[in-house]
């Protein structure tokens, strides 16, 4: 199992007014992976990335990077640390290369004109360089917030909603980047409530919802201890009610009474299938077709944040 | 020590001042030159010598530390409030330096560019009136601390800030009345005595005199107490500044 590069204790931010943001989170990232940290709007994403990176004072816990307490010995811990914004907060008059270098300088890098040249062309910069940032575009401003947080070469990097409100072939690109930045060895915290995105790259996923870690788990077996899966079964010929002798697998028929739909749980030792087969067969109903359907993670999700709002 | 932040901070900051050479530079020797023609060539033509020194002259170092002053402050506090506004300010906080090199970084870029400004203006000061300096070293010292003090203080402000009217409010409604009333265009032994002794709680009077001290040789306050009003100034705001990075006021949530 990797070592872990980062870890987040029993982490608490309370704002003056009394709001309670971060409650005792605690997490603990490995090396090498990506996490995606979801949560709905208002959860505490945004809170525990800026807490971790000194934007906002903690008001209880601890966090450390690469064995380095964030209070103690900030220098060697925000070393560490890549910090891309949700917001695009950038120089609108600098040259790319010149904010670039800027970011390197100030977390105290010699200048290396030769790997901020192969940052430049991973995110396909190279040729903007000397542009000034306002003339670029949205998607290009969010890759210069990338090329700046790791133009110090950090360890860590986060991503705070990388891909809010940027077009759907710019989100495929970025997706691209990060699992480039992956495969360099970079481990990866991403916040999103894009739950496809945490679909398609993440290996773990946390949910937040708030200021609480509702749960933290290998994407796969979340997908799969959560996921119920769904068989639809076409009849050859509509029925009025499912009949009585196959009330025991709870059923549901739709309104043309041509469908029945039955749950079943992927990971019970029995799923049934087998017996409703049969047993629609003693019950004279003949199957035209078979479907079956997993839930996906937005569903999960949805399930995991209204049952933390009812508790 | 971070000293690649401090440097790194200082470039961007001087870039900019470069970026906008005309704007940074022409505005203030062309408002100084105004002066000159007005206060020095117009009306203090008919002014006689103030303690053995043409108006003109008088009026230089005067000038000089008012121009000073407002770019020290306009330059310092402009620096750390518009990463604040544009949203910049989550770089420099969540870097590896400390609040003495962010501090210094843009300290010290405001007040190389105040400095510069304040030496164009002595130059062009040659063009209007005769002018001599008795104590060069000190002029250049008095000129030296009050860009770093007053730079330390325009920083405090570009932090307290909290839109574009609080950033021009305190150079508009303080400093500017300050300077006017502490002897830039006179001296203080010229006013009524009551007002001479009110005058001495305007810390500007110090600097002033200091200054026009090392021109000419006389002052309106012993020379000692300029340093030490100087001196106290710069501790004050290293102090704040301090606790204003330790308590995360304004800047860290």
């Amino acid at each position: 199992m990797p070592h872990s590069i980062l870890t987040v204790d029993r982490l608490e931010k309370t704002y003056d007014g009394g709001f309670r943001a971060l409650d005792a989170v605690s997490l603990d990232i490995r090396a090498g992976e990506i996490l995606a940290l979801l949560g709905p709007n208002g959860a505490g994403k945004t809170t525990l990335i800026s807490a971790i990176c000194g934007l906002v004072q903690p008001t209880g816990g601890k966090v450390t990077v690469g064995g380095h307490d964030t209070v103690t010995a900030y220098r060697a811990a925000r070393a560490l640390i890549g910090l891309v914004p949700q917001e695009i907060n950038l120089e609108p008059f600098e040259k790319v290369i010149n904010t670039v270098r800027f970011s390197r300088g100030l977390f105290g890098k010699p200048r290396d004109d030769a790997f901020l040249e192969r940052i430049l062309r991973q995110l396909s910069l190279w040729d903007k360089r000397d542009q000034p940032i306002r003339s670029l575009s949205g998607g290009m401003k969010r890759r210069v917030l990338i090329a700046k947080a790791l133009s110090h070469e950090p360890r860590v990097l986060f991503l705070d909603e990388p891909t809010a409100g940027v077009d759907v072939e710019l989100r495929r690109d970025m997706w691209e980047v990060v699992r480039q930045l992956k495969e360099d060895g970079v481990t990866i915290i991403l916040t999103t409530h894009y739950i496809e995105e945490a679909e398609a790259m993440a290996d773990r996923i946390a949910v937040i919802n708030g200021g609480r870690i509702l749960l933290i788990e290998e994407k796969e077996a979340l997908m799969r201890r959560m996921g119920r899966k769904e068989m639809r079964i076409e009849l050859r010929e509509p029925i009025a009610r499912v009949p009585a002798a196959l009330e025991a697998f709870g059923l549901s028929l739709d309104e043309s009474g041509a469908w029945l739909t039955y749950g079943y749980d992927t990971q019970a030792d029995r799923t049934g299938i087998v017996r409703l087969l049969t047993a629609l067969q003693e019950a004279g109903l003949r199957v035209a077709d078979v479907e079956t359907k997993q839930s996906s993670l937005e569903e999960i999700f949805v399930g995991l944040v209204k049952e933390g709002a009812e508790e | 020590m971070n000293l690649t932040a401090i440097a790194a901070i200082y470039r961007f900051e001087m870039a900019r001042t470069f970026r906008t050479l005309a704007q940074s530079v022409i505005s203030p020797v062309l408002s100084t030159s105004l002066y000159f023609i007005v206060f020095g060539t117009a009306i203090g033509s008919r002014i006689d010598q103030v303690e053995g020194v043409s108006y003109g002259a008088f009026i230089v170092p005067g000038l000089i530390m008012l121009t000073v002053l407002t770019q020290s402050i306009s330059n310092a506090s402009f620096g750390i409030y518009f990463p604040k506004f544009i949203g910049t300010v989550y770089e420099l906080l969540s870097a590896p330096a400390s609040f003495f090199e962010i501090t210094a970084g843009y300290v010290l870029a405001a007040a190389t560019k105040a400095l510069a400004i304040g030496l164009i203006i002595l130059g062009t000061a040659f063009f209007f009136v005769d002018l001599q300096i008795q104590h060069p070293v000190w002029m250049v010292t008095f000129l030296v601390l009050t860009c770093l003090s007053f730079s330390l203080f325009g920083f405090i402000i570009g932090i307290w800030a909290q839109n574009f009217e609080q950033l021009q409010l305190v150079p508009l409604l303080a400093v500017t009345p300050l300077v006017f009333l502490g002897g830039a265009f006179y001296s203080i032994s010229m006013l009524p005595e009551g007002w001479q002794a009110v005058s001495l709680f305007n810390p500007v009077v110090y600097l002033v005199s200091g200054f026009r001290w090392s021109f000419f040789g006389m002052a309106d306050v012993a020379l000692g107490w300029s340093i030490l009003a100087i001196c106290g100034f710069l501790m004050a705001c290293v102090v704040t500044i301090g606790w204003i990075f330790r308590t995360g006021w304004r800047l860290r949530p």
